[in-house]
């Protein structure tokens, strides 16, 4: 919760919230701490995990070909945890570019970019990114050839979305670390391209 | 795709309905969310699909490249 240092009164969606938690809390299905203990794993969870997976694909060919074929068993063998979550990884190519969108709500591979950024749970993207993603991509700054293909990934069921972007020319030789630090949080939603420096 | 809309959670975007695609993979037996939404056991699992369709099928007047596409999973009950 946003702590402002001002008295204000709790908003609906709060008092749902704290009602909620303290109603399982007194029935003993939850205990306090591991309430805490959940947003405290939420919020752990940063975009740095999955440009870990990014950068490993791009150092080793064979771990990519497994991301593609099956992208949670991959994840799995990087120490990755996401259950309940089947991770489809999608490649951008000099051909194709990908880009994720949940029109119906916000499904987000959170166990990997953890909490979404509220652009994406905006009407204006789900909305848009489906019906004119080259306009959308352009007011992120991205625009994209004629020629190359756009395709828009809709996560409207059980299956969650990264994007494995191309690397960027000029980082041969450099560190997983190295390669990392230039994969943003964007680039895996595929509103962005890593780019050096 | 199958054009009805029935009331309830339904996991198929209303823009898709009515529309053809090729079928890209089949993801597995999952769920089937309009039975989960009513608390019911959501059995049978059904098959889901991810399908690529051409923006141009989906979209009248869309502009861009011809060959931009849009992937969505379908459960197969949503499938004729």
């Amino acid at each position: 919760m946003k702590e402002t240092g001002k008295y204000q009164p709790y908003n609906y969606f709060q008092l749902m919230e704290v009602s909620l938690r303290e109603l399982l809390v007194e029935k003993g299905i939850v205990t306090e701490a591991q309430v805490a203990a959940t947003v405290e794993d939420m919020r752990n969870r940063t975009p740095e995990r999955g440009a870990r997976v990014v950068a490993h694909a791009w150092s080793d060919p064979e771990f990519k070909r497994k991301l593609l074929a099956d992208g949670t068993r991959a994840c799995e063998e990087l120490g990755l945890d996401v259950p309940a979550l089947r991770l489809v990884a999608v490649e951008n190519t000099p051909a194709v570019h990908n880009m994720i969108v949940c029109t119906l709500c916000s499904c987000y591979p959170r166990m990997l970019l953890g909490i979404p950024p509220d652009w994406y749970k905006s009407r204006n993207y789900r909305s848009r990114a489906v019906r004119e993603p080259r306009a959308v991509l352009a007011e992120f700054g991205l625009d994209l050839p004629d020629e190359m293909k756009i395709r828009v990934h809709d996560s409207t069921a059980d299956m969650r979305y990264l994007v494995l972007p191309m690397r960027p020319a000029g980082t041969e030789g450099w560190s997983e670390q190295q390669l990392a630090a230039i994969v943003s949080r964007d680039c895996m939603i595929g509103v962005a391209v890593p780019r050096i420096a | 795709m199958r054009k009805v809309y029935p009331l309830g959670h339904i996991r198929t975007p209303f823009y898709i309905r009515g529309r053809s695609g090729v079928v890209e993979r089949l993801c597995g037996a999952f769920g089937n969310p309009e039975e989960l939404a009513q608390m019911r056991s959501g059995e049978p699992k059904q098959p889901l699909y991810r399908v690529r369709f051409l923006q141009t099928e989906v979209w009248p007047g869309y502009r861009g490249n011809p060959e931009d596409a849009l992937e969505v999973e379908i459960f197969q009950h949503w499938l004729e």
